[in-house]
C-alpha cells in the first residue's frame, strides 16, 4: 500500500477518535463505547470499511493492552496489593464468583463450550477501574466512607486478573486436557516466580530503568515492558500479565515519574486497541448478541449492587453508602474487552460480539447509574435515621 | 482530637477528624499532589456535603494561613531541640560590603562553617537561597551553625 494512503486513513481514524472522545467527555461518558462503535463502523461489514491500517491497528492494539496493564501495575505497590488481599479476600472472592457466574452459565447454556465459559466468567466479573475511578472523582465521592471498599474491590479484581489471564491464555493455547494442564502449571509457575521477583527485588528492577532524563526513562520503561510482555507471551503467560507484573515491580520514584510519561501513550494505543476489537468484530453478529448481552447486563447490575452492598456493610457503612457502593461498581470496560480479545473468535464466534454489546451497554449505563441510584441512597439513609431515632 | 487515616488504593490517602462542634472534616491527598478538603454530611456521615479542590500551591498557601509553622518558627524550635546548634537571624545593615553582592561572594560556609538556611525579606522567606542570591540591606539572614560560627557570620555580614 502507498504510504500516503496509510497515513491519510490512519490520520482520519485517529483524528476521528479525538472528536469522539471529546463528544464523550461533553456528555460525561466514557469514550470506550464510542471507540468500539467506531471500530465496528470501520470494520468489514460496517458502515465505512477501511482496509488500509489493519496491520498498524493489529500491532497497535497489542501495544495498547501492554500499556493498559503496565500502567495498572504502576498504580499499585506490591505491599499495597498484598495488604488488600489479606484484608479483603472474602469480598474479592464473593465479587468474582457472584459476577463471573452469570457469564459462565450463559456460555454453557448457549453451548459455547467450557473455554468460552471461562472467558465469559472474566468478561462479566471485572469492573472497569478506569471508568469507576473517573466517576468517583467527577462525582466528588473520593472521600465518602464507602469509597475505600469500592477501590479495594477494584484492586482485588486487578490482582485476580494476574492469575486469571495466564490460566486463560494457557488453556486457549493448549490442545487436549494433558497439554492444557501442563500449560496452566507452567503459566502459574512463571507467574509465581515473577511475583516473587516483583515483591522481593522490586528495588533492583527499578534500578535497571531509573534514569535522569525523561526521554531515557520513557524508552527504558516502554522497551522493558515490551520485552517482558513478549517473553511472557512466549511461555503462554500472556503479554498483558507480564506488563502488569513489571508495573508492580517498578516502585517509588520511578513509578511516579514514568506514569505521566506513559499515560498519553497508553491513551493513544488503548484507543487503537478498542478500535481494533471493533474492527475484528462482525457487526452482523451484533443483533443476535444483544439479547444475550441484555440478560447479562440486568443480572450484572444486580450482582454488582449486591457486591457493593456487602463490601460497604463490612466496612460499617450505612445503607445509603451501601447502595452508592453497589451503583459505583457497575461499569465494565477495558478488561472485559481485553479478555474477549484474548479469547477472540477461536472459542466461539458469538463471544466477541456479545462481550462488545455487554461493554457498550454497561460502559454507557455505568457512569449514569450512581446518579440514578442517588435518590434511592438518600431514601435509605433517611429511613435508617428514622429507625435509629425510633429505637 | 483523633485523626483517622484511611488508604485509598490507587488514589492516595484520606485523613478525617471531627471538630469540637461535631463537624466531620477530611483531607484527601491524591498521589498527583492535588488535595481535597471535604465536609461530611451531618445527616449521612458516609457522604460528603461539600468538596473543595486545591492545587498543590493552593493547599500549601492554605496550610500556611491555617497556622503551619513558618520557617523561622521551625528554626527556633530546632534550636531548642538540638544542643550545640545555634540559629540566628542576622540583619544585613545598610552600608555593609555585602549589600548587593551574592551569597557565593560571602563564602560563608567556607569561612565560618555555618550555613545560610533562609533569608527573610519584607516578611517573605526564601528557603535555601541559591549561591546567586543577592543580599539587600535589611535582609534577615537565617544562619545555622555552632555558637562561634554564627557569631563569625554576624561579624562578616555586619562589618564586612
Amino acid at each position: 500500500m502507498h504510504p500516503a494512503e496509510l497515513l491519510l486513513e490512519l490520520g482520519a481514524v485517529i483524528f476521528g477518535l479525538g472528536v469522539l472522545g471529546r463528544l464523550a467527555g461533553r456528555v460525561g461518558l466514557s469514550p470506550i463505547p464510542l471507540y468500539l462503535l467506531a471500530g465496528l463502523a470501520f470494520g468489514s461489514g460496517g458502515l465505512l470499511p477501511l482496509d488500509a491500517p489493519e496491520g498498524f491497528f493489529e500491532a497497535g492494539s497489542q501495544i495498547g493492552v501492554v500499556l493498559l496493564l503496565l500502567l495498572l501495575g504502576l498504580e499499585y505497590s506490591a505491599a499495597e496489593l498484598v495488604g488488600q488481599l489479606r484484608q479483603q479476600a472474602p469480598v474479592g472472592a464473593l465479587d468474582l464468583l457472584l459476577n463471573g457466574a452469570p457469564g459462565a452459565i450463559l456460555a454453557l447454556v448457549l453451548g459455547w463450550g467450557p473455554l468460552a465459559a471461562l472467558a465469559m466468567f472474566g468478561v462479566t466479573a471485572v469492573s472497569s477501574s478506569g471508568i469507576i475511578a473517573k466517576v468517583l472523582t467527577d462525582l466528588e465521592r473520593l472521600a465518602n466512607r464507602e469509597t475505600p471498599s469500592v477501590l479495594s474491590i477494584l484492586v482485588l479484581e486487578d490482582l485476580a486478573m494476574a492469575v486469571y489471564l495466564p490460566v486463560l491464555t494457557a488453556l486457549l493455547a493448549a490442545s487436549g486436557p494433558a497439554s492444557a494442564l501442563r500449560s496452566v502449571v507452567i503459566a502459574l509457575a512463571v507467574l509465581a516466580v515473577v511475583l516473587v521477583i516483583a515483591l522481593r527485588y522490586g528495588r533492583q528492577v527499578t534500578a535497571v530503568v531509573a534514569a535522569d532524563s525523561n526521554e531515557i526513562l520513557l524508552l527504558r520503561v516502554f522497551g522493558l515492558a515490551l520485552l517482558v510482555a513478549g517473553a511472557a507471551e512466549q511461555v503462554h503467560v500472556s503479554a498483558a500479565v507480564g506488563a502488569f507484573l513489571l508495573g508492580i515491580a517498578l516502585s517509588g520514584e520511578v513509578a511516579e515519574l514514568a506514569r505521566p510519561l506513559l499515560e498519553p501513550l497508553r491513551d493513544l494505543f488503548a484507543a487503537v486497541f478498542f478500535v481494533f476489537f471493533g474492527l475484528t468484530t462482525d457487526p452482523a453478529q451484533l443483533p443476535d448478541a444483544v439479547l444475550a448481552a441484555l440478560v447479562l447486563v440486568v443480572v450484572g447490575i444486580a450482582t454488582k449492587v449486591i457486591t457493593g452492598w456487602v463490601a460497604a456493610r463490612r466496612a460499617g457503612v450505612g445503607p445509603g453508602g451501601r447502595i452508592r457502593a453497589g451503583a459505583a461498581l457497575i461499569p465494565r470496560g477495558e478488561f472485559s474487552i481485553v479478555i474477549a480479545g484474548l479469547a477472540g473468535s477461536s472459542v466461539d464466534p458469538r463471544l466477541a460480539p456479545t462481550a462488545a454489546a455487554y461493554v457498550l451497554i454497561l460502559a454507557v449505563l455505568g457512569p449514569v447509574a450512581p446518579r440514578l441510584a442517588d435518590p434511592l441512597a438518600r431514601r435509605a439513609t433517611a429511613r435508617a435515621r428514622a429507625r435509629a431515632a425510633a429505637a | 482530637m483523633e485523626i483517622e487515616e484511611t488508604r485509598l488504593p490507587g488514589v492516595g490517602l484520606k485523613h478525617d477528624l471531627t471538630t469540637r462542634s461535631g463537624q466531620r472534616v477530611g483531607v484527601v491527598s491524591q498521589r498527583s499532589g492535588e488535595r481535597e478538603i471535604v465536609l461530611y454530611d451531618r445527616d449521612d456521615p458516609d457522604a460528603c456535603r461539600a468538596v473543595l479542590h486545591l492545587t498543590p500551591q493552593e493547599s500549601e498557601a492554605l496550610a500556611e494561613l491555617l497556622g503551619a509553622p513558618r520557617v523561622i518558627e521551625r528554626l527556633a524550635r530546632l534550636r531548642e531541640q538540638v544542643e550545640g546548634i545555634a540559629t540566628e537571624g542576622i540583619v544585613v545593615a545598610d552600608g555593609t560590603p555585602y549589600v548587593g553582592r551574592t551569597l557565593a561572594d560571602a563564602q560563608i560556609r567556607t569561612r565560618t562553617g555555618s550555613s545560610v538556611v533562609a533569608v527573610a525579606r519584607h516578611g517573605e522567606v526564601t528557603p535555601s537561597p541559591p549561591p546567586s542570591f543577592r543580599f539587600a540591606a535589611g535582609d534577615k539572614v537565617i544562619v545555622v551553625g555552632t555558637d562561634e560560627g554564627v557569631r563569625a557570620v554576624a561579624a562578616l555580614l555586619m562589618l564586612g
